[in-house]
């Protein structure tokens, strides 16, 4: 099976390729929208600002071919960025269109806290799901956003605290997402890309 | 539920060894950066960085190179730096395997490297590196920002190159005590605590640190987000995870691995 990394030039592309061929997966960054054709499952890193990936995603026309492949049922695993360009919009850049998929929009932290949110954080899971078996309310997943998810009855699996409330892993159908970084977690981070593989295996 | 309190090795090479060296003379040769990354990552470091120090740019190739194999062995976040002066610097840095950039000079001389660097990579990717010297008495203290590895004068205020570079788009401020770094005295706490009291952005401690009290006292008394150090972890003087356990036993919220 092929994961295809949507490389729009975000930081992030070769840590997450490094931590998937640890866990035995191979997966190939993809440029182009005809990569998306055939793919076993889709991971969009991405890391910095909101406008970038969106622009990217336009520009490398890579907007229709994942939309399409999502609806096709392949599965998707969007991580920091990639979970937030999930929605219709962003407070980031207000002016552009996200992907939609999932319905709200994506607002600042409040600025009563440090910002960003930078460092390791734990989850307090309102679901349990196949993607965080064997992971616990104890365990610290690395963060490194302004800019958060809301709290979602039907999308949202565990939430985080920061200021407020935030959605930081969302599920629904073959959409999964993680506001923080599993590629950058340590253990933690690899259990949830491991449970991610087998979903799709 | 809050955020934990971080823990960084950091790793200061001549471009491929790690070296030591106090007040940044008289360096020694302390080992290999990817040995001593793999180590960190397994031991429960919360971050690694890896520097330059020499910076020179002949160099260039042999550090990027160093940084492909210090991210290969890592599983946490890797803030590199040392001599980066140009978004094409910083590009080949992160393309090499870093998920921060850390600058320090070259943001002092030209202010807006900030800026392109927060717009291309993200606030969060952006670490204000700052070489703090105590000018006048500790009783009125101000501090002022030091160069070129520390041996020039900026002539500029630490809080206010804080707060301005915090407005250019900096993430992060990474704090040296130029007065106590080597010495093993302790964190600077009215330093770490001025500064981080006075601007929004997270800010690592550096300099000074010894003993799991000094720890503590920046995270509490220093208001410290993150605290870094080099000698004392390359030593296994102080193993990361009994720092860690000593300080969830002081009630401050560490990660530990498993």
């Amino acid at each position: 099976m092929t994961i295809a990394l949507i490389d729009y030039g975000a930081g992030n592309v070769p840590s997450v390729e490094r931590a998937l061929q640890r866990l035995g997966a191979a997966s190939r960054p993809v440029t182009r929208p005809e990569e998306l054709a055939s793919v076993g499952a889709i991971v969009l890193p991405g890391v910095g600002h909101y406008a970038a990936i969106i622009r990217a995603l336009d520009v490398q026309r890579l907007r229709s071919p994942l939309l399409e492949a999502i609806a096709r049922g392949v599965p998707f695993l969007g991580i920091c960025l990639g979970l937030q360009a999930l929605y219709a919009c962003s407070e980031e850049a207000p002016t552009l269109d996200g992907l939609g998929l999932l319905a709200g929009a994506v607002s600042s932290l409040p600025a009563t806290t440090k910002l960003p949110h930078m460092g390791w954080n734990r989850l307090r899971i309102v679901k349990s799901t196949p993607l965080l078996e064997g992971l616990g309310e104890s365990d610290y997943f690395y963060f490194a956003h302004t800019f958060a998810a809301p709290y979602s009855a039907e999308n949202t699996v565990a939430l985080c605290d920061y200021g407020a409330h935030f959605s930081a892993v969302l599920e629904r159908d073959n959409i999964f997402a993680t506001q923080f970084h599993p590629e950058k977690s340590g253990a933690a981070g690899a259990r949830l890309l491991q449970n991610f593989l087998r979903l799709v295996a | 539920m809050s955020l934990a309190r971080r823990i960084i090795p950091c790793l200061d090479t001549d471009g491929s060894r790690v070296v030591k060296g106090v007040n940044f003379v008289g360096l020694r040769y302390a080992g290999d950066p990817a040995e001593l990354a793999a180590r960190y990552n397994s031991e429960g470091a919360d971050e690694l960085v890896v520097l330059d120090i020499a910076a020179s740019r002949d160099r260039r190739p042999t550090f990027l190179e160093t940084i492909r194999r210090v991210a290969d062995k890592l599983a946490i976040p890797l803030t590199a730096g040392g001599g980066i002066r140009t978004l094409e610097d910083a590009r080949a840095v992160v393309r090499a395997g870093a998920d921060k950039i850390t600058v320090n000079t070259a943001a002092v001389e030209k202010p807006t490297l900030i800026s392109e660097l927060s717009a291309e990579f993200g606030a969060q990717a952006v670490v204000l590196a700052i070489d703090a010297k105590l000018e006048g008495s500790r009783a009125n203290p101000q501090w002022d920002v030091r160069v070129r590895g520390g041996r020039e004068s900026a002539h500029l205020d630490a809080l206010t190159w804080a707060r301005r570079a915090v407005e250019l788009g900096a993430g992060e401020i990474l704090l040296t005590s130029m007065d106590r770094d080597g010495t093993q005295a302790g964190f600077d706490l009215a330093l770490t605590s001025a500064i981080s009291r006075a601007i929004s952005v997270p800010v690592i401690a550096s300099g000074g640190a010894k003993t799991p009290g000094h720890f503590a006292q920046v995270f509490s008394e220093g208001a410290a987000d993150a605290a870094l150090a080099a000698s004392i972890f390359h030593d296994g003087v102080q193993p990361i995870r009994g720092l860690k356990q000593f300080l969830a036993a002081k009630n401050i919220e560490v990660r530990f691995p498993c």
